[in-house]
């Protein structure tokens, strides 16, 4: 280790403890557990400003809490998906007996002899491991890849193909149009006014029209061709500023809640 | 056997599941609702193959010395110490001695990995080993303020595995995504300039959107500013994005058959 890196995670390591005891200190009449809740927001806020210093550069602590991440969240996940899964819906449907092995309130109708070849395929799936068996776990997965693209099949092309055309073909004179001397004489410029919602219905039906065709390469765009193109790439551009506008507010709003934390929950500076 | 089989497999379960959804009958919806309830069961089993290969891939690093081996050894800290909060919970108020044991545990696993590692004096590091795995056992057997839980779900409200979910994760993982934050001011400042027609229309609507909720504006734009921002997202947002995920779904659509006809078999890797 370098001399540098040595005294710098000297210094973290002396103010991670000291901010450790004044925490705990502070929580001392809150909460019985205040030695244990200081340690957990003294290394939450540090985690945060290790995640927050890779703004200056790739670093240590950095790499500290991105192998830390990994390490905790597969392990979070495989005891969720254990208790979750496994015991309270696998478990139950195997058999009864089993059911209040694991302390399970078995459902009249829960055993199903079917379930057993999950089972089967998943303990199969881990014969991965074995080195000269490691085909036989092509079959569970043969099966997940097959029943998996199946599903996208049917769900894809039924939600983004089928329902958003139908829902592309709206009416272009709104729904409550009673003819043109109404429409003028009732003129409303206001946002819920017809006229605004005839103009978002037409901007919706060649938006995405002119849009289709932007992707459509199949054909030069020239002519009303290209001036249609010409529209869709407006309309994406639009697209791209509002989705990036809208990302960029997302992620504010994260940071602000790190910020938050760190100044109230941490440093109680802020009320 | 070994190709054609898992071929077979994925023809049979993807052509059901698409003609299942054209025959609406209660054994076919059956069916259905089983095949997705063994998909996640078989999941279970994948999340606990690649655990093991995280585990793996964490202490070849470690034994290789390869570099930022170092980092390998948080990894397996995050995910041992989280196995372990998922798997026991205390009993009442009190911890008694379960850090200790859980500190154990952690170290016995480090003197395993180093015993593994080391050329010369394997047999120290054992017998340390042996030594923290001795101490775990007798705190496991005698410490009544919390107990092992294999069939009921209890250690899921463990409040450490909760803890280690609000104090551990989700500040890295809030932090890493408001990073880019950052990253993304730094990339607008560079394409954000306002050098044609399209590069206008994209940061004129990624300002609006950004600047809606602003305080500062209100006074001046009302709330217009907050109107033309939902109307940004509602109505051309809707177009562009609708003609993207039309084209997003075919081609999930034509993957999907792809796979099904098994044109597409990179999931079966070699041999």
């Amino acid at each position: 280790m370098k001399k540098t890196t040595f005294i710098l995670m000297a210094i973290v390591s002396a103010l991670f403890l000291l901010s450790w005891i004044l925490k705990a200190g502070s929580l001392s009449g809150e909460t019985d557990n205040y030695i244990l809740q200081g340690f957990l927001v003294t290394f939450s806020a540090f985690l945060t400003l290790s995640v927050l210093s890779f703004l200056y550069a790739d670093n240590p602590l950095y790499k500290f809490a991105e192998h830390l991440f990994v390490g905790v969240s597969a392990a979070f996940w495989m005891c969720m998906g254990f208790w979750t899964t496994i015991v309270q819906n696998l478990i139950p449907r195997l058999s009864d007996g089993l059911s209040k092995f694991f302390e399970q309130q078995p459902q009249p109708g829960d055993y199903n002899f079917f379930f057993f070849i999950p089972v089967i395929l998943g303990i199969m799936l881990l014969m991965r491991l074995s080195p000269k068996g490691g085909w036989i776990s092509r079959w569970p997965l043969a099966f997940i890849i097959g029943t998996t693209a199946g599903l996208n099949f049917v769900r894809y092309l039924r939600s983004d193909f089928i329902k958003q055309i139908s829902n592309t073909f709206v009416p272009l004179l709104g729904t409550e149009w009673q003819g043109i001397g109404h429409f003028f004489s009732n003129l409303d410029l206001s946002a819920s006014g017809q006229l605004v919602a005839i103009a978002a219905n037409w901007v919706i039906f060649l938006g995405v029209f002119c849009g289709l065709i932007y992707f459509y390469f199949s054909k030069e765009h020239k002519g009303a061709f290209g001036a249609a193109s010409k529209v869709g790439i407006w309309v994406l551009m639009l697209t791209f500023g509002a989705s990036f506008g809208y990302t960029v507010m997302g992620r504010i709003s994260l940071l602000v809640g790190r910020i938050t934390f760190l100044f109230r929950d941490w440093l109680e500076i802020i009320s | 056997m070994k190709r054609q089989i898992p071929l077979m497999l994925v023809l049979v379960f993807g052509m059901f599941l698409i003609f299942q959804y054209f025959i609406p009958h209660e054994t076919s919806e059956e069916v259905y609702e089983f095949l997705l309830d063994w998909i996640t069961i078989i999941g279970i089993f994948a999340m606990a193959l690649a655990i093991w290969s995280l585990f793996r891939v964490a202490v070849a690093k470690v034994r290789t010395r390869k570099e930022n081996w170092g980092y390998s050894i948080f990894t397996l800290v995050g995910l041992f110490s989280m196995m372990i909060f998922g798997w026991t919970a205390p009993n009442g108020e009190g911890w008694g001695w379960y850090f200790v044991f859980v500190l154990s545990v952690l170290l016995s696993i480090g003197m395993l990995v180093q015993a593994m590692t080391v050329k010369s004096g394997r047999g120290l590091w054992a017998g340390l080993m042996l030594v923290f795995v001795i101490i775990a056992v007798l705190i496991g057997i005698f410490d009544n303020a919390w107990s092992f839980y294999f069939m009921s779900a209890e250690p899921l409200e463990n409040p450490m595995f909760r803890s280690f979910f609000d104090f551990v994760l989700m500040p890295i993982l809030a932090t890493t995504f408001s990073l880019l934050a950052f990253f993304i001011a730094s990339a607008a400042y560079r394409a954000f300039r306002a050098r044609n027609l399209l590069a206008t229309l994209l940061l004129v609507s990624a300002l609006i959107v950004m600047l809606r909720f602003n305080p500062y504006l209100a006074p001046i734009f009302g709330d217009y500013m907050a109107k033309t921002s939902n109307w940004l997202m509602n109505v051309p947002n809707l177009a562009a994005q609708r003609a993207i995920v039309m084209g997003v779904g075919l081609g999930i659509v034509a993957t999907a058959l792809k796979v099904i006809l098994g044109i597409e078999r990179g999931y079966m890797g070699k041999g």
